[in-house]
């Protein structure tokens, strides 16, 4: 008889917390793994990660790890990770945050982590809606889309999460899709490495939600489809006009750089490393 | 490093002071304990704030003004968690924000405390017009710790048994601070450092594949595991086991909220303090809290020189109800009054205890400025 595989990252998760409760089809179960994967590549110390989320779908990614979590209230990842890594400065934190979670309800934290560079890691699952409420719009749902509450199309332009990070200081800023695991794994080590605010945008699809009513469709790989085509790299981006741009989301690393971290005002502290 | 800053670097500010209310906060935090606070600005708990950003660093604490209320009060709870004494000040509108992560620390049983100076809508008059709310403002059910002081010298004790409590019950604990009190100078006497009690929470011995974050006896509050030291512990508002985990089930849910709430309610003998004055031959009493214990005192003592038979309950735990001690009182005085200053709400809770046994009288005032001794022996004599 031959003898049952065992996958190799299950050790990092909780324990009977298998099988996870993300619809058939949903992003969130891949980047599950690729955070994983990432850990492992890196052999990282899994006891001294702390993983953060809010509410919503992406938000449920920390309930199944084997670490110590935060999870259950809309929006404030990034405060409870700045009481962490004020306090216990070598814990390393890792937030899980949909577009609602971080851009909507969570956006002003957002902002002032960034501008403040606090030492985290925020990977940003975004699937274009409010997945885990029943698809309304978000901060991140294109112009004219239908969801449960624009029934007529939206009349709002979505926020570029990236550029916004950008200005607001964050320190290491990538996109990708779930679609690309490779570099998206690749992105998270780097992020995992890096001192500073990172921030790791990954579209993912929603086919039950985002997929049905703005796309029309329920099948995953046909939203994952729309992405890919609406999807372009940078180095290919950058040799194109603006409006030859205007409607594609461009994939990358766009910054990457090193500056002095955040620890409120602690005189007598000395960061552990 | 700058030796002058060095040479500051002591936690309990001994001697006698003339000092402001809102410092006598700070140093009374910094004596029991503190190590992280978060805040942000708003009139009048700006003090607080401002002394904790120099003086907290000094002593190796952390200080952090967040981007609003929100973030100072989930800030607090995640370094609460990850094994901080942690504090934030604020006043009244500041307070509603942070209804939310109070309901939050109560649900993972994070101790903290939390100052709110209370000031009329908008402008920095005084009132007592939060009492309600600091014990039920958040969502969900849960049990609050309150704490009224009366003075700068109460403002400074109260805030270290603020620590007390909250790391003993593992909940958030509320000093209820008020303009009047807030940004008034008193005489404030700090004892030596060896005289002052600091608790702290009880934390496992277990070893981590043993140890299940939500296992309490009845009635108290779980033991606690540090952070990434293995013990990966959930903390989430949703329902949870023992251990930790997200799984709704109805019976799991009674029994785990009858501990949260009767960790404080079941205990509230244990956890509940007052002060009588004049009671021994008193045939009726005020009951006052805060800054409103001032006022009714000087009244109970005219009252005593006219020859009038008056008592004084002062509360200092304001939530858990004192209940036991209440309805004592009322069985054996002909009249109760309640001395606050807004529309009347503590009254409700006076009068379902006491109405059995004697009657009410509320003396209330709600114009953002303290009761005095004259208004409240005014209403006694109407009513005698």
């Amino acid at each position: 008889m031959s003898q049952l595989k065992k996958n190799p990252l299950r050790k990092y998760i909780r324990n009977g917390k298998l099988p996870h409760f993300f619809c058939p089809g949903c992003g969130c179960g891949q980047i599950l793994n690729y955070f994983l994967k990432a850990v492992d590549d890196l052999e990282l110390d899994f006891e001294k990660i702390i993983t953060i989320g809010g509410v919503g779908c992406t938000a449920r990614i920390p309930v199944y790890l084997n670490t110590d979590s935060f999870h259950g209230v809309h929006g404030r990842t990034l405060a409870w990770a700045t009481g962490i890594k004020t306090y216990q400065p070598d814990l390393k934190v890792v937030i899980f945050a949909g577009d609602g979670d971080l851009l909507s309800i969570g956006g002003n934290h957002f902002l002032h982590a960034a501008r403040r560079n606090l030492d985290v890691v925020v990977i940003l699952v975004n699937n274009f809606n409010f997945a885990m409420t029943g698809g309304q719009v978000a901060p991140t749902t294109l112009l004219d889309s239908v969801t449960m509450t624009t029934p007529f199309g939206s009349k709002e332009k979505p926020f570029d999460s990236c550029k916004l990070a950008a200005c607001a200081g964050a320190t290491y800023v990538a996109r990708w899709s779930t679609a690309k695991p490779i570099q998206t794994i690749k992105s998270i080590k780097k992020a995992l490495q890096h001192k500073g605010f990172s921030l790791i945008e990954i579209l993912s699809q929603c086919p039950t939600n985002f997929g049905r009513y703005a796309l029309k469709t329920g099948d995953p790989q046909k939203v994952l489809g729309w992405i890919e085509e609406k999807s372009m790299t940078k180095v290919k981006a950058e040799k194109l006009s603006e409006s030859e741009i205007e409607h594609k989301f461009i994939l990358g690393e766009f910054i990457h750089k090193q500056q002095p971290v955040f620890q409120g005002t602690s005189v007598f502290r000395e960061v552990e490393h | 490093m700058d030796k002058k800053l060095k040479k500051k670097n002591y936690r309990v500010n001994s001697g006698i002071h003339f000092m402001l209310g809102n410092y006598a906060v700070v140093e009374g935090a910094l004596a029991g304990g503190c190590d992280y606070f978060a805040g942000y600005p708003i009139t009048p708990a700006n003090e607080i704030s401002e002394l904790m950003s120099k003086r907290l660093p000094e002593v190796g604490g952390v200080f952090v003004q967040g981007e609003d209320e929100l973030f100072s009060i989930y800030s607090l709870v995640s370094a609460s968690l990850a094994g901080a004494k942690a504090m934030t000040a604020t006043a009244s509108a500041g307070f509603n924000y942070m209804q939310e992560g109070i309901g939050y620390a109560c649900a993972v049983e994070a101790p903290c405390v939390i100052v709110n100076v209370q000031r009329c809508r908008g402008e920095n008059f005084a009132t007592q017009a939060d009492v309600m709310q600091m014990r039920w403002g958040a969502s969900g059910d849960y049990e609050s710790i309150v704490l009224a002081p009366s003075t700068a010298q109460e403002l400074f004790e109260y805030t270290i048994l603020a620590f007390n409590l909250a790391e003993e019950y593992r909940n958030p604990v509320i000093v209820m601070s008020e303009t009047t009190l807030a940004l008034m100078r008193e005489r404030v006497e700090i004892p030596a450092e060896e005289k002052i009690i600091k608790k702290r929470r009880k934390y496992t011995t277990l070893p981590p594949e043993l140890y299940l974050p939500f296992k309490a006896k009845k009635n108290c509050p779980p033991d606690f595991a540090p952070m990434g030291k293995g013990y990966h512990t959930l903390y989430t508002l949703n329902y949870h086991n023992e251990d930790g985990t997200i799984d709704w089930n109805d019976k799991g849910y009674r029994k785990l909220y009858q501990r949260i709430t009767g960790k404080i309610s079941e205990n509230r003998d244990k956890i509940c303090k007052a002060e009588t004055y004049f009671m021994e031959d008193a045939d009726s009493v005020i009951i006052a809290y805060g800054s409103e214990v001032r006022p009714a005192l000087d009244a109970v003592e005219i009252a005593r020189n006219d020859g009038k038979k008056i008592g004084l309950l002062k509360l200092i735990t304001v939530w858990p109800v004192h209940e036991n001690l209440i309805v004592e009182i009322a069985k054996n005085v002909g009249r109760v009054f309640i001395a606050e200053m807004n529309i009347g709400k503590y009254a409700g809770e006076i009068e379902r205890l006491c109405l059995p046994y004697c009657p009410v009288n509320r003396i209330t005032k709600n114009m953002g400025i303290i009761h005095t001794k004259d208004e409240i022996y005014s209403a006694i004599k109407e009513a005698l």
